[in-house]
């Protein structure tokens, strides 16, 4: 047994009984329950690292026939699980759209109210879809474009396991109605740890991955990893400073107040948005679009540039959420300035994932996985047009809490971050189970129907938010506002209930999608293993 | 890192590429686009320029006030007191004038009546209705049962006082709780609830038991005919309009807790000219006497 498995055995031990301890003495039954969770995950560990020392071999060789001997495991469970945690926050996506359009549906239950659905929806998507799609793709480019296998036996298990477990604990917290009420980072300061545990082994793991690489550079993606992994450190470590009533307790006070709080708050918000939604995903399309249109990336220069223009300006952008509010002027001016000099970085992006495609542009034609790459590029081009257009003052006093930004979001989420990952989920599954994708037939209707439901959303919203943010600002000859609230939540109703239509189709898309994946890995026959073509000449 | 020495075309585009492949993929040695460079300086130079002209630089002790001398607050006054200027000679005339006058002046009515709506819709609809309708607890306005009276004037001392609401001069009163505080019991609370439904609901069942102990403890608020008294806010209870429901076991409910809804006093909120258009206003729902 070595050192690594035995410290993980009597870590998982010890955890379990904390947990248990903790459990015993907890203020509420919730908080009791999460702690059972946890002392069974730490029993499960310890059972699990167990297993793996008795079924292994005594030593897991580097390389196989002078290959690299890749890790593929934590990347098969990772990518399974966005499946399932896409089609579940879809779902609750779908609910609470339609909640919004029929505020009765949740029938009084407090459990499936929109204020516990809606962190649910968007965590979901975000962090656990999102979240096990980065995991997955990171894992798999850095050890493909390193070539080498991945630093550590039980940390990249333990990366996966342990994220999907914040996952469970985030989620069923909001159902039980445990929050910290901080849009995007509403787990308590229990789970928050945890994360902060599972990311820094992340963060280690894909260190280590880099620095006993065998190619001399490090490849674009794995730069955009990195930043990404290093920035939600830095971000969740920040919003997330609270203190908690007690050990025993699920309830934390953060530690900043009144604007210094909303400041953090959208200065982690609006780079959860840069770092985890565009950083992480576009280190998918550095890989995966050249891979998959068999085509060099575009140009090495534009993305040094656009790279480094992009995580110095984001990182400045946050107060573009709080024009027109107590937030110092300054503050908003230079939030918004720095919005507007992001818009160029953010479309190097874009050039680079579309220039990429020049030499191919008729495999769009005939790969609808390229086409879902290539458009969900189309997609982050929009919104990153329409996020600087929006943090211009002028623009944002009549966008600003209307249903423009759920749009705008949605353009982004369901468009860019949705196809990217569904794109690349349509190429990493087959090639890490050595299959053939079951049906393109299948991802060509996957493409359509998602399509046809994001364009439904999106512009149900812009019309939506647009004339909400019109009424709002109506007034009469006489110098009175034209109409009250409740005059523009009614005109919204149609627009709500054609956003609701476009969630289902999005929804029916990842469902033909887990149909097919179902299929492809139900098969028997195996596919052409990558590592079967021939070993590529080192560079130099 | 472009090595020079091994130059690799490529054939679709004519572009050098670096030199490196990773698991397969080479990157082109393109030049940044100009076009992306020139709008990316833009951008960068319409940025420095704003910071000029608007706050911007945090610095000791306070921050670069910008050329332009604006501020949020600032543009904020502006529009209000551009707002103020354009109501102005309608508010003057609103202060000026009696709530009877204001009815009486067709133009200034409407007026008043345009004011009542908008600020109706920002102040009171939430409890009210976004047309004064109501709800379960919260008084119809568009009929003439009044709780505390229906003239312009009675009107307008419940919206500058409220009822309940710690306002010296505000409406005072409740509903007693005739079953918790041990008043009536539980019979004679079936019998009265089974009466007051007879008011409003004719019965062919002999309620002259609960007829009884109404007159003992009810009529001294509600009158002996059960038409309400808006001196104490007792409603009448020969309609069809209930405050809180009219069934028998509403009213049970009503009668072992009592009532007592909070209206705000909203004088110390609204300016007098918005009173006086708001009570024009809900005067003109429907009900006003």
């Amino acid at each position: 047994m070595t050192i690594g498995e035995l410290l993980g055995i009597v870590l998982s031990f010890a955890g379990a009984f904390l947990a248990l301890f903790i459990a015993s003495k907890a203020y509420t039954a919730a908080y009791a329950f999460h702690m059972f969770v946890f002392a069974l995950a730490g029993f499960g560990s310890a059972f699990l690292i167990f297993k793996h020392y008795t079924n292994r071999a005594a030593v897991i060789p580097q390389e196989i026939n002078g290959r690299p001997n890749y890790q593929y495991g934590p990347i098969k469970f990772a990518s399974l699980a966005a499946v399932f945690w896409g089609i579940a926050g879809f779902l609750v996506g779908l609910i609470v759209a339609l909640e919004l359009a029929y505020p009765d549906l949740s029938m009084g239950l407090q459990w499936i109210n929109f204020g516990r659905l809606r962190p649910l929806h968007t965590s979901a998507v975000i962090f656990a879809f999102g979240g096990n799609v980065l995991l997955a793709t990171s894992l798999y480019v850095v050890q493909r474009t390193c070539r080498t296998r991945i630093a550590g036996e039980l940390a990249p298990w333990f990366v996966i396991l342990g994220y999907n477990l914040f996952i469970v604990i985030a989620g069923t917290g909001y159902l039980l109605g445990i929050t910290q009420s901080k849009e995007y980072a509403e787990p308590e300061w229990y789970a928050d740890l945890w994360l902060t545990i599972v990311w820094v082994v992340y963060l280690l793991v894909f260190l280590a991955t880099l620095w006993k690489r065998k190619e001399p550079h490090i490849y674009v993606a794995n730069w955009f990893t990195l930043a990404f992994i290093l920035t939600i450190a830095m971000l969740h470590l920040g919003n997330n400073a609270s203190i908690p009533v007690s050990i025993f307790s699920p309830k934390s006070y953060i530690v900043w107040s009144g604007v210094q709080d909303a400041m953090f708050q959208w200065w982690y918000g609006h780079n959860a948005v840069g770092f985890f939604l565009t950083a992480g995903f576009l280190a998918i399309m550095y890989y995966f679009v050249p891979k998959r249109a068999e085509r060099p990336v575009y140009s090495y220069r534009l993305s040094i540039i656009h790279f480094w223009a992009l995580v110095f300006m984001y990182i400045w952008a946050g107060p573009h959420h709080l024009h027109y509010t107590a937030l110092p002027d300054w503050a908003q001016t230079l939030g918004m300035t720095f919005s507007i000099m992001l818009w160029m970085p953010s479309w190097g992006g874009m050039i680079n994932g579309l220039l990429t495609l020049a030499g191919a542009w008729d495999k769009l034609r005939t790969d609808p996985v390229l086409r879902m790459l290539v458009v969900s590029v189309a997609f982050y081009g929009m919104s990153t047009f329409e996020g600087p257009l929006m943090s211009i003052k002028v623009v944002n006093s009549l966008s600003h809490y209307t249903d423009w930004t759920i749009g705008h979001v949605h353009s982004g989420a369901l468009g860019w971050v949705g196809f990217v990952s569904f794109g690349a989920l349509y190429c990493l599954i087959p090639w890490v189970y050595n299959r053939k994708l079951y049906s393109m037939k299948l991802v060509n209707w996957h493409f359509w129907i998602a399509t046809i439901g994001i364009v439904l959303y999106i512009t149900a919203m812009w019309v939506s938010g647009i004339l909400q943010g019109l009424m709002w600002r109506a007034y009469t000859s006489n110098g009175f506002l034209e109409y009250s609230f409740i005059e523009t939540v009614e005109a919204m109703h149609p627009f709500y209930v054609i956003r609701a239509a476009g969630g289902g189709l999005f929804l029916i898309g990842s469902l033909i999608m887990a149909y097919n994946f179902y299929k492809t890995l139900a098969s028997p026959e195996e596919a052409e293993a990558p590592e079967a073509k021939p070993a590529l000449a080192p560079a130099e | 890192m472009v090595d020079n020495t091994h130059q690799d075309i490529d054939a679709a585009t004519g572009t050098a590429t670096t030199g490196h492949e990773w698991d397969g993929i080479k990157e082109l040695n393109t030049p940044l686009p100009k076009w992306w460079l020139y709008i990316l300086y833009a951008c960068i130079v319409w940025s420095v320029g704003y910071w000029f002209l608007y706050p911007a630089i945090p610095l000791p002790g306070g921050h670069t006030p910008g050329l332009l001398g604006w501020t949020s607050r600032g543009a904020v006054t502006a529009d209000l007191q551009e707002l103020q200027a354009q109501r102005a000679t309608l508010v003057g005339q609103l202060n000026k004038s009696t709530l009877q006058q204001i009815a009486a002046d067709p133009k200034l009515a409407e007026f008043a009546r345009a004011y009542g709506r908008s600020s109706f819709g920002v102040n009171c609809a939430p409890c009210h209705g976004s047309n004064g309708q109501g709800s379960a607890g919260y008084p119809n306005l568009t009929a003439d049962r009044w709780l505390w009276g229906g003239k312009l004037d009675q009107i307008s001392q419940t919206i500058t006082h409220g009822a309940r609401s710690g306002d010296p001069d505000g409406h005072e009163g409740n509903m007693p709780a005739f079953g918790k505080d041990g008043i009536l019991t539980k019979d004679q609370i079936g019998q009265v609830a089974a009466y007051v439904v007879s008011l409003s609901t004719p019965t062919t069942a002999d309620v002259s038991a609960g007829q009884k102990v109404f007159a003992e403890n009810c009529a001294p608020c509600h009158g002996d005919n059960a038409k309400g008294n808006p001196d104490v806010g007792a409603p009448n209870l020969t309609t069809k309009i209930w405050l809180y429901g009219g069934d028998k076991a509403t009213i049970q409910e009503t009668l072992t807790n009592g009532r007592g809804g909070h209206m705000p006093a909203w004088g110390s909120k609204l300016d007098p000219a918005t009173i006086k258009a708001l009570t024009v206003y809900v005067h003109a729902l429907g009900g006003g006497q």
